[in-house]
């Protein structure tokens, strides 16, 4: 199926990869510490180690710490995608009744956006708990941290919404409204639908960003991936744990990447085949 | 539609009266006083210019422009006033737009068959039998399961028509609903057209076909700098306009040959 001037592409990227990885291998090699760094950071003994974990020795599986991420991830992503909707759709309205929920809305995004989400996890984390209230102060570091991702990431993720939704055009809202459709079911079945097509890529996009920051949560003591290999790293003075999470957060993230680019280029030839019509 | 209090009903047996109808869009005032009255089964053409005011006043007609001054009826119903719910005039007045505006994610019959599932709550097998029967009355059958943009201009205008009809309906509006077409596409939408009108639709179309205003409308208005500056049968309007601007007009639109 390669054309000649196709596999002379290929060819020639792959020479060109094989040259700037093997620089830059060479480089690290070269350095004066190199030794230092490949014993401290890249060992494949103790990258090993931490992977598996010895509680016994006092630290835990990177690995099996890396499930607590997955976990934290998808729940808050699922949480993230339903707040963050009501939020945008709220925002939106025009109605005179809705006004404190818009005010409400407005100076929450505004908030949620502007604090560092550490400091929105350590406000949660150690606020929460002191408050000394029934259930809501009885819960566990991880579900503190879920909470301050879905209320930072929701802000974000609102305006995300309502910027697809700015992009359905406002004829499409005229058509809807003429219909006799009410302003709540015309956003329902007409400009949601379209929006939420408009916004995937940008969504992922957050939620590439939501996968790593989920390793924040750390700091409040949960065992999640970055945790665990710090745990290891205090242990034993070997940093190569870092190493081990780092890959295991980028076999999580790369995927979601690739899908995303994925998704960006079939929207680009199915807006060009709409577009020679 | 019920009446809610006697002093709302004005306009005797009109199907649709519109008395001083002012619109400004900032300083721009795009309606200085329409007045108008449909008796049921009429045609009204709106003839002018770009920027006259046609679109405008049938956008103020269908509640989607707030209107700044005047007032207007529905079968005698006042339906501008400050506690009429808009969903439900505009469940009866059905318009049609010069860009379509189907909607894309929808398949045809799904344009068809949302607001009368939603808005009338009518049951999907009922709603899918009306839209048959509509897509198959102009000659739509096959494109029931295709989506919007695998369909022709002229196919995709009257896919909005049909949609606009599944409501049942009792005015419609069309604004230029020819103009964004390729000229081999006008005829079978102004077919449609005809045949609504054939059937008593009452209709109040803004259109630049003069040549399809004098055969199907049974008036003609003409409106400049919005207002309504000459009306009559189009026998009268086109043959021997009284006003000056009118007279201005149709000669540009002749010396187009447009007329």
């Amino acid at each position: 199926m390669l054309g000649d001037g196709n596999r002379r592409s290929v060819a020639l990227s792959a020479t060109s990869t094989v040259i700037v990885l093997a620089a830059l291998a060479a480089l690290l090699a070269a350095a004066p510490g190199s030794r230092v760094v490949r014993h401290t950071f890249f060992n494949p003994t103790d990258m090993w180690r931490a992977f598996v974990g010895d509680p016994k020795a006092g630290y835990y599986s990177v690995g099996e710490a890396l499930w607590l991420n997955i976990r934290m991830f998808v729940i808050a992503e699922i949480l993230i995608l339903i707040v963050a909707l009501v939020v945008a759709v709220i925002r939106q309205s025009t109605g005179p009744v809705l006004l404190p929920l818009r005010i409400v809305s407005t100076v929450y995004v505004d908030v949620a956006r502007g604090v560092p989400l550490i400091l929105l996890i350590f406000a949660i984390g150690f606020g929460a708990p002191a408050l000394s209230l029934r259930f809501v102060s009885s819960q566990s570091a991880a579900v503190y941290g879920v909470t301050a991702l879905v209320i930072s990431y929701s802000a974000y993720v609102s305006e995300v919404y309502r910027a697809g939704i700015g992009s359905v055009h406002r004829s499409q809202v005229a058509a809807a409204r003429s219909l006799g459709l009410s302003q709540w079911t015309s956003m329902r079945y007409v400009i949601l639908p379209q929006a939420v097509r408009n916004i995937i890529p940008p969504l992922l996009n957050d939620f590439i960003s939501l996968q790593k920051d989920t390793a924040l949560v750390g700091v409040l003591g949960s065992i999640e991936a970055n945790k665990a290999a710090e745990l290891f790293a205090d242990t034993t003075f070997n940093y190569s744990s870092y190493a081990v999470a780092a890959v295991l957060f980028l076999l999580l993230t790369i995927p979601l990447a690739r899908f995303t680019d994925h998704l960006i280029a079939r929207d680009r030839t199915r807006r060009l085949a709409g577009a020679v019509q | 539609m019920s009446r809610t209090s006697g002093g709302e009903s004005a306009g005797g047996s009109s199907a649709l009266r519109v008395e001083g109808l002012r619109k400004s869009f900032g300083a721009n005032e795009v309606l200085r006083g329409i007045d108008l009255t449909v008796a049921p089964h009429e045609v009204i053409g709106l003839i002018g210019a770009s920027g006259s005011g046609k679109s405008t006043l049938l956008r103020c007609v269908n509640l989607l422009e707030r209107i700044d001054a005047g007032a207007i009826y529905l079968d005698g119903q006042l339906i501008t006033g400050p506690a009429v719910n808009e969903n439900l005039v505009r469940q009866h007045i059905g318009i049609v737009f010069q860009s379509f505006n189907l909607f894309p994610h929808m398949t045809v019959e799904r344009n068809v068959t949302l607001a009368p599932m939603k808005v009338l709550g009518l049951p999907k097998a009922e709603a899918l039998e009306q839209s048959k029967l509509l897509l198959d009355r102009f000659g739509l059958a096959e494109k029931r399961a295709d989506y919007p943009d695998r369909l022709s201009g002229g196919q995709q205008q009257r896919v909005a028509i049909v949609r606009a009809l599944a409501m049942q309906p009792r005015l419609m509006l069309l604004d230029e609903v020819t103009s964004a077409l390729d000229p081999e596409l006008v005829s079978e939408v102004l077919d449609v057209i005809r045949e609504l009108a054939e059937g008593g639709m009452t209709m109040l179309i803004a259109t630049h076909e003069m040549g399809f205003a004098r055969d199907i409308a049974s008036r003609v208005c003409f409106l400049a700098d919005g207002q309504i500056i000459e009306q009559g049968p189009p026998a009268q309007l086109f043959s021997q306009p009284s006003d000056e601007r009118t007279r201005r007009f149709l000669r540009r639109i002749v010396d187009a040959g447009r007329l």
